[in-house]
C-alpha cells in the first residue's frame, strides 16, 4: 500500500497556497497585481524602445502636448525633455527605492523584532523601549536634516528610508514571535527537543511570513511615497535624473501652461500606491490571524 | 488617574532628550556644518554662534547649554536672517501652520469618523463600497499630487476659490482640504474597520438582547471602543499633518513653519532647520503624551494593566 | 395548553453562506410552561444556540428563522426590530456563556444595569440606579453600592455572571434564556451561580430555557428536556424520562459516553460511533510489546516549585513573584495514571510544565527513571525527552498551522533519527497515525482540514513516535464533545494497557480523572492538597476543598441530584499574587479556626490519604 505517494496531491494551507487563492479570489487585489506587473515592465522596457534620451533635449519641441506623431507620449518639459522617457526613469527610482528601502526595514525588522520577541523578558523590554523612543521621533524631519547636512545621495535615502519603517515591522514581529512562542505547538516541539534553533526555523518564521507578506505590501507605497516628497521639495534625486515626486514637483510650477507635465507622473504615482495598497488589503483580509475566525 | 499620568509624563522625557541630541549632534557631525571653524562667516554671525553655542567648550557642556537655551525656549541665531533669532521666526511661521494644522486635524476627525461609521453599518452596501474607493483613492494620492489637482480645478480652470496665499478664510480651504484627504482616509478606514469588530462582539449582543434599540447600542456601547483606535492613531496623525503642511504650505505661498523650513532646507540655513525639527518634534512628543492620557482616562483597562 | 409561556412550532434556521445554504434548525417543537426549565442539550453545532437566537431575534446578518415562536401567545418570529426591542431584555432576557466578554468593558456595572431599567421601566437615572443595586444584592453581591461603579474587569468570573443575571432579570422577564451559562466558569463557581439560578426561579416567578452540553447540569436544574443533534429535536420529554427511559439512541449513547463521578464505570466508555481503529489493531499487533516492570518507579518530583514573575502596575513598583506551584512532591510507576485536579489557576499546567522541563524550576527536583533532569546537560536532556512526551488541552493550537500531518508526527524523527530515509520515515510515520485511528489518506492533510478529535489524535500519534514512557496530558479532552471525549479517553487507556505508559492526567473535570486515574492528586492555589488513590480520594474525600470539589460537580442523574444536599462553597479563589497565610483555602473552608491561619499544613497521612489539613480527622 503507497498511500502515502497516491494522497500527496491533496492541498493544504502552505503560505504560497493562500497568497495565491487570496489573489485569485479578491478581483481587486488580482488586477492590481497584473496592473503593477505591467507597470514595472514598462519603466525598465519602455525607455529602451523610445527614441529620446531621458536627458536630451528636443530644441523644436520645447514644453508640448502629448503627441503620438512626435513620439513624445507624454509631451516634453520646459527644457524640451521627453516626459514619457522622463516618467518612466522616475518610476525606476520610485520603484527601486520602494524594493530596496523595504529590504532594509525587513531585514532590521525581522532580526530586532524576532530577537525581542523569542528571548523575551529584560532584553525584549529594553529593546521595544528603543523602538518606543525613536517611534516618537519626526523621522522625516531627520531625514531632510539628513540631506541637508550630508548632501543628497540615493544610497542615503535607501538607508535613511529604510531605517524608519523597520520600526513598524519590528513592533509586529515582536508581537507576532510573542505569541506564537506561547502556542501549544512551540512548546510541543520543545517538549520533542527541538533546538531553540530549528523552533525559529520550521515553527516561528514560515508562521510569520504571512503577516510579514502583507506588511510588506503595505510599507513600499510608504517608502515610495517618502522618496517622492523628498524629490518634491527638491531634496530627492538629483537632476538630470528624475523621480516621480520630482516631475510632479516641476508639473505643478507649469500646470497652468502645460498640465501634462503634472498629470502623467501623478497618475503613475498614484495608481502604483493605489495597486500596492489594494493588494495589501486583499493580502490581509485572507492572511491576518485576527481575521481567520471568520 | 495621577500615578498614570505621572508614569506617562516620566516616560516622556529620555523620548524628548534623544530627539534633542540627535538633532544637535547630527549637526555637529555634518561636514561643512555651521561649527566648521574653516568656514568663512560673516562676523556678526560668527559672534553671534560663539555666543550661542560656547563653541570653545567641551562638546558636553555645548549640549547642556544648548539645552538649557532650549528650556528657556531660545532656539539660538539665525544662520540666513541675520536680524532674527529662530525663536522669532518659530514665533512668526508657528501661530499660520497652527491655524492650517489644527483645522486640517479637526476636518480629517470630524469627517473622518464620520464616513467610517456610516461605512460600517452599511457594510458591503453601496454606501460602503463607495466611501471605501475614495478612502482608497485618498491614501494612495499623495496630498503633493492632490494639491496641485486641487488647485488646477478650483483655482485655475473653475476660478471658485483662491490658489493660496494669506487673506480671508477663503485662501484657508484648498490647503486644509488638501493637508485633510489622506488623513481623512486613513481615519475612515480605521473607524470602519473597528466598529465592524465592535460590533462583532459578544456585550454588543448583550446590549441587544436587553432590548436596547440600535440607535442607543452603537451610541452608549459601541461608539466608545470603536473610537478608540482612532484615539490611539491621532498622535501618528498629528506628525503627518506636520510633515505634510511641509509640502502644503509650499505649494500654496502659506506663510508657516513648514515654508521656512523648506527654505532653510535649501539655503542650508543649519540652525533654523535644526530649531524647526526640534521644535516640531517636541510638540509631536508632547501630543502623543496627550493623547496617551486622553486614551487611558477613556479605557477603564489600562490603567488597571 | 394556550398558558404556555414559550411554544415554538416547526421552527427552522438556515444561514447562508459563501459555501452555500446551511440549516442549523430543522423543524423544531418544544414548550416551556410557566415556572418549568427546560434544558435543552446538544453537542457543540446542534443548533442549540442558534435556536435560542432565532426566539431572540438576534441572529447573525446571513442567519434567517421561519416557523413559530409565541410568547404567551404573541408570535416573535418576523416582529419588527422595534417591537421585539420591547419583548427582549424586559419580557424575555438572555445570559451568555462568557461573563467577560458578555459585559461591556468599558462601561461600569451601574451604567450597564441602568441602560435596561430606563429603558424598559421608564425609571430616571437615579431610581434606575437604585434599582440596579437591589438586583445586585439579589443575586447576593456583596457592597452592592461599591460594585455598581466598578467596571467588569475588576471583578471575578462568577461576579460578573451574576451581573449578567440580575440584569436579565432586572424588569422581571417572563422567561431566561440562559445559553451556556456556567461553562466558563469553575466547577465550585459553577455550583454557586446553578444555586443562584434554581432560587431566583422561584424568587421572580421565571420560566427558563436552559443551554448546555453538560448532562449533569441538566439532570440537576431541568424539569424537562430535549436533546438536539445537527440541529433536530432527538429526544423531548421530561427530565426522568430522558434520562432513565431515553427512546432515542443517540440520547442513550451520550448519557453512556459520560464518566460519572458517583460511580466506577466499565473500563471503555461507550461511544457514539466508534472510532476506527480496527486498522490500528494489526499494526499494533505488529510492535512488539513492552514488559511491564511492574510497580516501578519512574517518576519523582520533590519539592516542585515554579515562580513567574509579574508586572505590577504603579510608578516604581518592582515585578512581584508569583507562587504557582509550591513545594509539590509525588511520585509516579510505571503504568500508573496519577490524575492532577484542580480549578483554574490552581498550578496544574505550571506543574505540568515544569515536570518536563519547559519552564524553569524554582526549587526541588525531577527525576526521570533516576536521573535528576536539573543536572542534565542539554544534549542529556534532549535524549530524555524521547521517554517524556505531552499531549494539549487545544488540539489544533497544538499543531503547526503550516506543516502537513506527516511533517507533525515525523518532527520527533528528524530530531533524533536524522539518518533514517525517507521510506522507512514514512512506514514509521504512518504506523502510529494507524495506531491512533488515523488512516493513510491523512498524512498530507493540513491541521485545520480535522476535527477536533481527529486534530487530538495527531497530537497523540507525535507523542508515541519513540514510544514514551511518560505522556502528560494537560487537560486533553475539556476542549471536546463528550462522544470525541470517550473515543480519546479510551484510546488513551488502550495505549497504557498496550505500550506500559505511565500518565499524568490533568483535568478539571473530576469525573473524567476519576475515570482515567489510579492516583489522584487535587490541587489549590499551587500546592497538593490530598493525594490519595482514587477510591479513597473519592469515596473518602478527607479535604475540605476534595469534598466541596466533589460536591460541586453535577451528576448526570436527576434523582441523585434531587436527594443531594447543596451547600455550595462561598467565595471567589484568593489572588495567587497575595495567597492568604497559613492554609491557602482557609478564606473559604467552612472548618477553618485561627490555626488554618498561623500555621501552613504539610501534606500528611490520614487513613489511606495524604492530607495538608489540621482538621482532616475531625471532618468526615
Amino acid at each position: 500500500m503507497n498511500a502515502a505517494t497516491k494522497t500527496s496531491t491533496i492541498r493544504g494551507r502552505a503560505l504560497s497556497t493562500d497568497v495565491w487563492e487570496t489573489l485569485k479570489k479578491n478581483r481587486a487585489a488580482f488586477v492590481a497585481t497584473l496592473l503593477l506587473a505591467v507597470m514595472s515592465v514598462m519603466v525598465v522596457v519602455a525607455p529602451i524602445l523610445s527614441p529620446y534620451a531621458f536627458d536630451a533635449t528636443d530644441f523644436d519641441r520645447i514644453s508640448v502636448g502629448p503627441s503620438l506623431s512626435t513620439l513624445h507620449l507624454f509631451g516634453t518639459d520646459a527644457l524640451g525633455r521627453d516626459l514619457f522617457v522622463r516618467t518612466m526613469y522616475g518610476g525606476r527610482i520610485s520603484l527601486m527605492v520602494g524594493l530596496v528601502a523595504t529590504a532594509v526595514s525587513l531585514v532590521i525588522g525581522i532580526a530586532w523584532g524576532a530577537t525581542a520577541g523569542f528571548i523575551g523578558g529584560r532584553s525584549d523590554h529594553v529593546m521595544m523601549r528603543i523602538v518606543d523612543v525613536l517611534y516618537a521621533m519626526p523621522f522625516m524631519f531627520f531625514v531632510i536634516l539628513l540631506m541637508v547636512f550630508f548632501g543628497r545621495s540615493i544610497v542615503l535615502i535607501f538607508v535613511a528610508i529604510g531605517a524608519i519603517n523597520w520600526l513598524d515591522m519590528a513592533r509586529i514581529v515582536r508581537g507576532q514571535t510573542l505569541s506564537l512562542k506561547e502556542k501549544e505547538f512551540v512548546e510541543a516541539a520543545r517538549a520533542g527537543g527541538v533546538s531553540n534553533v530549528k523552533i525559529v526555523l520550521h515553527h516561528i518564521v514560515p508562521n510569520l511570513l504571512g503577516v510579514v507578506a502583507v506588511y510588506v505590501t503595505l510599507t513600499i507605497p510608504q517608502v515610495i511615497l517618502v522618496e517622492s516628497f523628498l524629490s518634491f521639495l527638491g531634496l530627492g534625486v538629483q537632476e538630470p535624473m528624475t523621480s516621480w515626486g520630482a516631475l510632479v514637483n516641476e508639473g505643478a510650477q507649469e500646470m497652468e501652461t502645460a498640465p501634462w507635465m503634472l498629470i502623467f507622473p501623478g497618475a503613475f504615482l498614484a495608481t502604483t500606491l493605489f495597486c500596492l495598497n489594494f493588494i495589501g488589503d486583499g493580502l490581509r483580509d485572507a492572511l491576518d490571524p485576527r481575521d481567520r475566525s471568520n | 488617574m495621577l500615578r498614570f499620568a505621572l508614569k506617562r509624563v516620566l516616560g516622556a522625557i529620555p523620548t524628548l532628550l534623544v530627539l534633542i541630541a540627535l538633532a544637535f549632534f547630527l549637526i555637529k557631525a555634518a561636514p561643512g556644518g555651521p561649527f566648521d571653524t574653516d568656514r568663512r562667516l560673516p562676523p556678526e554671525i560668527e559672534a553671534n554662534l560663539q555666543a550661542a553655542y560656547n563653541l570653545d567648550e567641551p562638546l558636553y557642556r555645548q549640549f547642556g547649554l544648548y539645552l538649557g537655551g532650549l528650556l528657556k525656549g531660545d532656539f539660538g541665531p539665525s544662520f540666513q536672517y541675520r536680524d532674527y533669532t529662530v525663536t522669532e521666526l518659530i514665533a512668526a511661521g508657528f501661530p499660520v501652520s497652527l491655524r492650517l494644522g489644527g483645522l486640517a486635524m479637526l476636518l480629517a476627525f470630524v469627517v473622518g469618523v464620520a464616513v467610517g461609521t456610516v461605512a460600517a453599518l452599511k457594510q458591503n452596501a453601496f454606501t460602503d463600497h463607495a466611501a471605501m474607493a475614495a478612502a482608497m483613492i485618498g491614501i494612495s494620492v499623495p496630498n503633493f499630487v492632490m494639491a496641485p489637482l486641487l488647485v488646477l480645478v478650483f483655482a485655475v480652470t473653475l476660478k471658485w476659490l483662491p490658489a493660496g496665499g494669506l487673506g480671508d478664510w477663503r485662501n484657508f480651504v484648498l490647503p486644509v482640504v488638501a493637508l485633510a484627504l489622506p488623513q481623512i482616509a486613513y481615519i475612515a478606514r480605521l473607524t470602519r474597520g473597528s466598529m465592524i469588530e465592535v460590533l462583532r462582539a459578544d456585550f454588543i449582543r448583550t446590549a441587544r438582547a436587553q432590548g436596547l434599540p440600535q440607535r442607543a447600542v452603537i451610541i452608549r456601547h459601541a461608539l466608545k471602543p470603536a473610537l478608540l483606535p482612532v484615539i490611539s492613531y491621532l498622535g501618528p496623525a498629528t506628525a503627518a499633518i506636520i510633515t505634510g503642511s511641509v509640502v502644503i504650505e509650499q505649494i500654496f505661498g502659506v506663510p508657516g513653519l513648514g515654508r521656512f523650513f523648506v527654505q532653510g532646507a535649501l539655503n542650508r540655513d543649519y540652525t533654523l532647520v535644526m530649531g524647526v525639527v526640534v521644535f516640531y518634534g517636541v510638540l509631536i512628543v508632547v501630543f502623543n503624551l496627550i493623547v496617551d492620557l486622553v486614551y487611558g482616562w477613556l479605557d477603564p483597562r489600562v490603567q488597571y494593566q | 395548553m394556550a398558558d404556555a409561556v414559550l411554544e415554538v412550532q416547526s421552527l427552522n434556521v438556515r444561514f447562508t453562506t459563501p459555501d452555500g445554504p446551511v440549516q442549523a434548525v430543522r423543524n423544531l417543537e418544544f414548550r416551556v410552561n410557566p415556572g418549568e426549565t427546560l434544558g435543552i442539550v446538544g453537542e457543540s453545532g446542534s443548533g442549540k444556540s442558534q435556536t435560542a437566537l432565532a426566539i431572540m431575534g438576534l441572529l447573525a446578518a446571513n442567519g434567517r428563522a421561519d416557523g413559530s415562536a409565541r410568547f404567551k401567545g404573541d408570535e416573535l418570529i418576523g416582529l419588527s426590530d422595534g417591537d421585539m426591542n420591547r419583548v427582549r431584555g424586559a419580557q424575555i432576557s438572555m445570559v451568555f456563556q462568557d461573563p467577560m466578554t458578555s459585559l461591556n468593558p468599558y462601561l461600569t456595572v451601574g451604567n450597564q444595569m441602568r441602560h435596561v431599567l430606563q429603558r424598559h421601566l421608564g425609571l430616571s437615572r437615579g431610581e434606575a440606579l437604585r434599582h440596579a443595586r437591589t438586583m445586585l444584592e439579589m443575586v447576593r453581591i456583596s457592597e452592592a453600592e461599591r460594585r455598581l461603579a466598578m467596571y467588569p474587569h475588576e471583578l471575578s468570573g462568577g461576579m460578573r455572571q451574576r451581573v449578567m443575571i440580575a440584569m436579565a432579570l432586572s424588569c422581571r422577564p417572563g422567561l431566561l434564556i440562559a445559553d451556556e451559562p456556567t461553562t466558563a466558569l469553575d466547577v465550585t463557581v459553577q455550583a454557586q451561580i446553578l444555586k443562584l439560578m434554581r432560587e431566583l426561579k422561584s424568587e421572580f416567578n421565571t420560566s427558563i430555557l436552559l443551554i448546555t452540553h453538560d448532562m449533569g447540569v441538566v439532570a440537576g436544574n431541568a424539569d424537562s428536556v430535549l436533546v438536539m443533534r445537527d440541529g433536530e429535536c432527538r429526544e423531548y420529554g421530561s427530565v426522568d424520562k430522558v434520562f432513565y427511559k431515553p427512546a432515542d439512541d443517540y440520547t442513550r449513547a451520550l448519557l453512556a459516553a459520560v464518566p460519572r463521578l458517583d460511580e466506577a464505570m466499565p473500563e471503555r466508555l461507550a461511544t457514539v460511533s466508534a472510532p476506527p481503529t480496527e486498522l490500528g489493531a494489526e499494526i499494533a499487533a505488529v510492535e512488539k510489546p513492552r514488559t511491564n516492570h511492574a510497580a516501578r518507579q519512574l517518576l519523582t518530583v520533590d519539592g516542585l516549585g515554579v515562580r513567574f514573575r509579574v508586572a505590577q502596575p504603579g510608578l516604581f513598583a518592582r515585578a512581584q513573584s508569583l507562587v504557582a506551584v509550591d513545594d509539590v512532591s509525588f511520585e509516579l510507576a510505571a503504568g500508573e495514571t496519577l490524575g492532577v485536579v484542580g480549578e483554574s489557576g490552581c498550578g496544574k499546567s505550571s506543574l505540568a510544565r515544569a515536570v518536563l522541563q519547559l519552564i524553569p524550576t524554582a526549587s526541588g527536583r525531577v527525576c526521570l527513571l533516576g536521573r535528576d533532569l536539573e543536572q542534565l546537560a542539554r544534549r542529556e536532556l534532549k535524549n530524555m525527552r524521547r521517554d517524556m512526551q505531552v499531549i494539549f488541552q487545544d488540539p489544533q493550537a497544538s499543531l503547526d498551522p503550516r506543516m502537513t500531518v506527516a511533517q507533525i508526527v515525523g518532527e520527533p524523527l528528524n530530531t533524533f533519527r536524522p539518518d533514517l530515509g525517507q521510506p522507512e520515515r514514512n512506514e514509521r510515520i504512518l504506523s502510529v497515525l494507524l495506531r491512533v485511528g488515523l488512516a493513510a489518506e491523512h498524512l498530507n492533510r493540513y491541521p485545520h482540514e480535522f476535527s477536533g478529535g481527529q486534530a487530538q489524535r495527531i497530537g497523540i500519534a507525535r507523542a508515541l513516535m519513540f514510544d514514551p514512557q511518560l505522556i502528560v496530558c494537560d487537560e486533553p479532552v475539556s476542549a471536546l464533545d463528550v462522544s470525541i471525549q470517550a473515543q480519546i479517553i479510551n484510546l488513551l487507556m488502550d495505549l497504557q494497557v498496550e505500550r506500559g505508559l505511565s500518565l499524568i492526567f490533568i483535568a478539571h473535570d473530576l469525573a473524567v480523572v476519576r475515570h482515567i486515574s489510579h492516583r489522584v492528586m487535587v490541587m489549590y492555589l499551587g500546592r497538593a492538597v490530598e493525594v490519595a488513590d482514587r477510591q479513597s480520594l473519592y469515596e473518602h474525600p478527607r479535604h475540605p476543598y476534595t469534598l466541596a470539589l466533589i460536591n460541586a460537580v453535577p451528576i448526570p442523574d436527576p434523582v441523585v441530584e434531587r436527594s443531594r444536599q447543596q451547600q455550595p462553597l462561598s467565595g471567589d479563589l484568593p489572588s495567587p499574587l497575595e495567597p492568604p497565610s497559613g492554609c491557602g483555602f482557609r478564606t473559604r473552608c467552612p472548618h477553618a479556626i485561627q490555626r488554618c491561619a498561623d500555621e501552613r499544613p504539610l501534606l500528611r497521612p490520614v487513613g489511606k490519604s495524604l492530607v495538608a489539613c489540621h482538621r482532616a480527622e475531625e471532618i468526615e
